[in-house]
């Protein structure tokens, strides 16, 4: 193309750098976004519940 | 910090809210939900037995990532293993869950993130991902400022060379979110 001059291929190939970094960041986002926007697994609300009923029942006993 | 059920309740709450950000952390450093999770519940039995070392209104999630990381490293030492099995790991993961890596683009993605070393793979996601600045990272991995720095440019390096060797003029750039979240990368 006639256009297609030195600079203008510079340029160009900076530009591209740039989108590259910028593909970089919103695919990182999106596959972290996919496991983070997942419900939080029943394992760990269970898991909050029994250590927090844990700590109550002995904190219940040391006070009698 | 005294124990107290307020205080409990409260570390509970701000627990439960870093939960999916942890998440998305472990899968990111292992690769497979099963072990992931198995480490996230290992995290939250250690800083539950640590929550007097907690100070209320400090960072919850930096210091939940903290004590994830260590404890993966530990288990690693202990194991004499890789962060991540790489060898199947795709077979596997993508078998149990087709739906949860996206379209074919991400999943290459994926893949060329799972090639980078570890220290750089977790360095780009805490800050590209995490949504940490350079100095909580470090903080998190425990080294130098200037260490985070050098490691989320070669990771950004190394994934350009991939990506472009891989998908030549494949990728148009997104409009919407390109430019909010290529600021995460202004050092």
């Amino acid at each position: 193309m006639s256009y297609d001059t030195g600079t203008q291929r510079a340029d160009a190939n900076a530009s591209s750098a740039d989108d590259t970094n910028a593909q970089i960041a919103s695919k990182l986002r999106a596959l972290y976004l996919s496991v983070q926007e997942e419900a939080i697994p029943d394992r760990f609300l269970d898991l909050l519940e029994k250590l927090d009923a844990a700590e109550r029942q002995s904190s219940d006993c040391s006070q009698e | 910090m005294t124990t107290t059920p307020d205080t409990t309740a409260s570390f509970k709450r701000e627990m439960l809210s870093a939960l999916p950000s942890l998440r998305a952390f472990a899968m990111s450093l292992i690769g497979r939900h099963d072990r992931a999770d198995d480490l996230v519940q290992d995290t939250i039995m250690k800083a539950w037995a640590k929550q007097d070392h907690f100070e209320m209104g400090t960072n919850m999630k930096a210091w939940l990532f903290t004590i994830l990381r260590n404890e993966l490293y530990s288990q690693m030492r202990k194991r004499g293993r890789e962060v991540q099995d790489s060898d199947g790991f795709f077979t596997e993961s993508l078998a149990q869950h087709p739906s949860q890596y996206g379209s074919l683009d991400l999943q290459d993605f994926r893949k060329a993130l799972e090639s980078l070393p570890s220290d750089q793979r977790e360095a780009i996601i805490l800050v590209g991902a995490s949504g940490f600045s350079y100095e909580e990272a470090a903080e998190i991995c425990g080294c130098a400022l200037g260490t985070i720095k050098s490691r989320v440019n070669r990771a950004r390096q190394r994934l350009q060379d991939i990506l472009k060797i891989n998908g030549e003029g494949d990728y148009g750039p997104d409009a919407t979110s390109a430019p909010l979240t290529s600021r995460a990368f202004v050092s």
